[in-house]
């Protein structure tokens, strides 16, 4: 399932590149339900993935995944193959689907539980852990080598823990806006060493 | 919060991984309308985030294509934005021409024949409205906006510290929900400005000093308004792209 990469030279396994999620996007736009379907076969396994990451909860991740594709139904005209890949775009609606759920469930509990009390539960490198377990994930983590710990720690709890920069910043004992900036260096040397969103 | 404001482009990062709180984010948000450097890193960078989740797959039951498949035969897709409109909702269409005329030669009017002639007022001496001598005045600029479907236009006159927002067309706000204004400054900090009255039709004063803000916001908000955005910005007015 892994094979629908935003990568360009990345190996399209399963026939569904980019330019075709971006086509199916468009006659889904135009009220084409079978697309749609086409859409959601071909990418389904990723929003998913990442929702049920952020999410945890399966029953909620599966509501979560649901709003999601709904979503993207919705908006799919919004979406502009000038302005990033069609996965890109599914997958930015799937994360921010995830982390408002995350966020509202969590909000009142959230204040209440000092953040160090949390900070062992992701001590580890949960970021380069999540992409080894594939083939397919070689070139990302070589990127993810290249990044500093520090850099994959901030990116890891805030892409898959859906905390805030802030709440990054106090779970890592940085000072307020240093974790901003660690999450949005980390992303460039991502981005500059995979070549992607240029 | 302050540092966020000094130095808004470094929240590029935080905003495409969605580690934004919904204030900062709907600052951030306000500030890619007007940044194209932004807009450009922030595609780059969720780009990136993406690649993160090559490994990260889960196959979701089959109940749920059923449910996605049942769901979206009930939902209607959205018409593109204009043509050359990036951004999401609220992202305006190029500025209009026609209601921004409509304005000038009704306000020729009312500056020519205003004390003679005044067929839309039963007063025998008809003053201004504090809006009207917004728009009317000599240093008033304009930047008009296709707000949800409305044609909204915001005046400001540095001169007299105010702006004006006149919409037409505007369609009601959700339940329970209102519009809110806002007067942004130049770090991006959005103070509340007032509310929109009900109504399709309306001429609205804002509150506050808008003679060095740079633009104008619309949210929409819980009833009574809000302190602090709770929302992104269905609509900015960027003083930047003003025209006399």
């Amino acid at each position: 399932m892994p094979g629908l990469t935003s990568v360009p030279s990345g190996a399209p396994s399963e026939g569904t590149g980019a330019p075709e999620l971006a086509g199916l996007l468009r006659s889904s736009s135009r009220g084409d339900q079978a697309a749609f379907a086409r859409l959601y076969d071909a990418t389904a396994s990723r929003v998913h993935g990442l929702v049920l990451r952020v999410v945890r909860d399966p029953a909620q991740a599966e509501e979560v995944t649901q709003e999601a594709f709904l979503e993207i139904w919705r908006t799919a005209s919004r979406f502009d193959s000038d302005r990033g890949s069609a996965l890109s775009w599914l997958m930015t609606i799937g994360h921010r689907k995830a982390v408002d759920r995350v966020r509202a469930a969590e909000a009142s509990s959230r204040r209440e539980t000092k953040y160090h009390d949390r900070t062992q539960s992701v001590a580890h490198d949960e970021t380069a852990e999540a992409v080894t377990a594939t083939l397919e994930a070689q070139r990302v983590r070589h990127a993810l080598e290249s990044l500093t710990a520090a850099q994959r720690e901030a990116i890891g709890l805030a892409y898959f823990g859906g905390y805030t920069h802030t709440e990054v910043a106090t779970m890592l004992d940085l000072p307020v806006g240093t974790a901003k900036t660690r999450i949005r260096d980390g992303l460039i040397r991502l981005r500059d060493t995979l070549g992607v969103g240029e | 919060m302050n540092a966020m404001s000094n130095d808004i482009h470094l929240l590029s990062g935080a905003y495409a991984v969605d580690a934004l709180d919904d204030l900062e984010r709907a600052r951030f948000e306000a500030h890619l309308d007007i940044c194209h450097d932004c807009r450009v890193e922030v595609a780059g960078l969720r780009e990136a985030a993406s690649t993160l989740t090559d490994a990260t797959t889960a196959i979701p039951p089959a109940e749920l294509r059923e449910r996605v498949l049942a769901g979206i035969a009930t939902v209607r897709p959205l018409p593109p934005l204009a043509p050359t409109g990036p951004r999401a909702p609220g992202r305006a269409s190029r500025r209009r021409w026609f209601p921004v005329l409509a304005v000038a030669a009704a306000l020729a009017l009312i500056a020519g024949l205003g004390a003679v002639w005044q067929p839309w007022q039963d007063e025998p001496e008809r003053v201004l409205t504090a809006a009207e001598r917004v728009i009317g005045a000599p240093d008033a600029e304009s930047v008009s906006l296709e707000v949800s479907g409305a044609d909204a236009t915001v005046y400001r006159s540095k001169s007299r510290g105010q702006a004006v927002l006149v919409a037409t067309g505007m369609p009601p706000a959700p339940d329970d929900k209102v519009y809110e204004l806002w007067l942004r400054d130049e770090s991006g900090h959005l103070e509340p400005a007032g509310l929109m009255p009900e109504g399709s039709d309306h001429t609205v004063l804002l509150k506050g000093n808008a003679a060095d803000s740079t633009g104008v916001g619309i949210t929409i908000e819980p009833v009574g308004g809000s302190k602090v955005p709770t929302s992104s910005p269905i609509a900015v007015f960027d003083f930047a792209e003003a025209t006399a």
